[in-house]
């Protein structure tokens, strides 16, 4: 079932096309990385499907309904975490709550459940500098988790985190989407990162940016370590950075 | 324990600069380099500050209460004044160089302007002391909000926040420092401010007393007042600071793990 469909997006800035006519859909519960090179459009493009930014052209689809630029419809996490430092980790996390209109004392009660499920027990009271870095960003996924009407798109969410930390993260990640069934779409620059957890990458390119190719990974999450020195891994590769160097 | 140990070796710098600083005028007074009527020697400041006490407190709990009232209205104008300019840019282009020109002004250009126009009593010593204290916090705040990341109005704007949601939990919180900032030379500014105006007119208040003290050619009482005012500025800017400490929770834990 797809939950969030772009239909022929167009943007530019100052006469100048940034991405154009993009399609693309995300199905519930599904992973799909974006993938490109600096400056081609990918956050543009997040900010046209989270409504920050209206399309020149074309629209976006949310269950169906036309959310074209309105935004509070999708959650969206940036590369940093964001989480306001004034503000103790339970109180970030359900800001979407406050800010949809309910008490401070409900909103608390209502995701104070989840933070067991998040692996954040005893963080709840603590402020965002107290927290690792790798703490910081699943306390920013939660609250992008309670804010998301079952899409989230994710900017870059594991670039600024050391390997080992990436590492246990994308573990996190993978076993976190496996219970919420969240569609996430997100970005990332890491070829090895798209192919080790989405379900299917869109490789952006070209200037004004286009979708240059739709891959499909076929292989059972989470995947094995050996995924990656087999055949089928490297083909996924080859593909990948055809697209990229495509000529438009 | 350590901690402790660190933090007074932080301040011997200081405290040995302060003692140098003692010696040398204790020196200069004993020698006799600079005669007596113009500068008293550290020992006839204190005596000078011991007897005048009394007198001192009384004339300082006047000169508090016109920087206090001055500090108020200056802080609250300043955040008005800088809230409205953040909201509205035509405010900000508008207000911001007659901002600039009433800094360019010298407080003791206007203080006398100020008692022909309101007296002799406490209302122009609080104008002035509101007009100097305004800029340094108007700065502060518009600074602060300008110095917000754009990205967490981005995500504040994609949860579907409203302006002053945006404002009351981004902009504000994240402009206190820059507002504390300000705060600390506004409120050293406060007292001075309200010193300068009780010297150009008035009955009562440290001012007064130090234009006495002056026309009786009592450099020693002139001294222990200016002291008087030195540490009455430095103890208002350390509860600013405890102030600080208290609003803001958070930088304390920063600190404590850049530690």
């Amino acid at each position: 079932m797809i939950v969030l469909k772009a239909e022929n997006i167009t943007k530019a800035y100052d006469g100048v096309k940034v991405i154009h006519n993009i399609n693309m859909h995300l199905k519930k519960g599904e992973i799909v990385s974006l993938l490109g090179v600096s400056g081609v459009g990918k956050t543009t493009l997040f900010h046209i499907l989270s409504g920050l930014f209206e399309p020149d052209e074309g629209r976006v689809m949310l269950n169906g309904e036309d959310i074209t630029g309105k935004s509070g419809k999708i959650s969206y996490m940036q590369q940093k975490d964001l989480l306001l430092p004034h503000k103790k980790i339970i109180d970030n996390v359900s800001m979407p709550c406050v800010i949809k209109g309910m008490k401070k004392k409900e909103a608390r009660k209502k995701v104070e459940l989840l933070f067991r499920q998040f692996g954040l027990e005893g963080c709840e009271y603590k402020y965002p500098s107290q927290l690792s870095g790798g703490m910081r960003q699943r306390a920013a996924f939660l609250r992008t988790y309670v804010s998301s009407n079952g899409v989230a798109l994710l900017d870059e969410p594991f670039s600024a985190l050391d390997t080992l930390t990436k590492s246990s993260m994308h573990k996190w990640y993978l076993n976190m989407m496996d219970q919420i069934e969240m569609g996430t779409l997100f970005i990332t620059h890491d070829i090895h990162e798209a192919i080790h957890l989405s379900d299917r990458i869109y490789v952006l390119g070209g200037k004004p940016g286009i979708i240059k190719g739709e891959i499909c990974i076929e292989q059972e999450k989470p995947r094995k370590e050996e995924f990656e020195f087999s055949k089928e891994y490297a083909e996924y590769k080859r593909q990948i950075v055809d697209a990229l160097t495509a000529q438009a | 324990m350590r901690r402790r140990f660190q933090s007074i070796t932080n301040k011997l710098p200081a405290i040995i600069s302060m003692g140098i600083l003692l010696a040398l005028w204790h020196f200069l007074c004993i020698t006799k380099v600079v005669p007596d009527f113009m500068l008293p020697s550290p020992k006839a400041v204190a005596i000078a500050f011991y007897e005048d006490l009394d007198l001192i407190l009384e004339h300082a709990g006047v000169t508090l209460t016109e920087a206090f009232y001055g500090l108020l209205i200056g802080i609250l104008f300043a955040f008005v004044i800088a809230t409205v300019m953040e909201r509205w840019n035509v405010m900000y282009q508008a207000f911001y160089p007659i901002m600039i020109v009433t800094q360019t002004i010298p407080t003791i250009a206007i203080a006398p302007l100020l008692v022909l126009w309101m007296g002799f009593g406490m209302e122009p010593k609080v104008t002035l002391v509101a007009i100097t204290t305004f800029f340094p916090v108007a700065v502060g705040l518009l600074d602060g909000y300008k110095s917000v990341d754009c990205d967490y109005i981005h995500l504040m704007r994609s949860m579907g926040a409203s302006r002053y949601r945006i404002f009351v939990n981004v902009k504000l919180p994240g402009a206190l420092p820059h507002f504390f900032s300000g705060l600390k030379v506004s409120t050293s500014y406060a007292v001075v401010g309200a010193v300068i105006s009780e010297w150009l007119g008035g009955f009562e208040g440290l001012g007064v007393y130090m234009t006495r003290v002056k026309k009786a050619y009592a450099f020693d009482r002139m001294f222990a007042v200016i002291l008087f005012i030195v540490v009455i500025s430095l103890l208002l800017m350390l509860l600013v600071n405890l102030m600080k400490t208290i609003c803001m929770p958070w930088i304390r834990m920063e600190k404590r793990r850049e530690k």
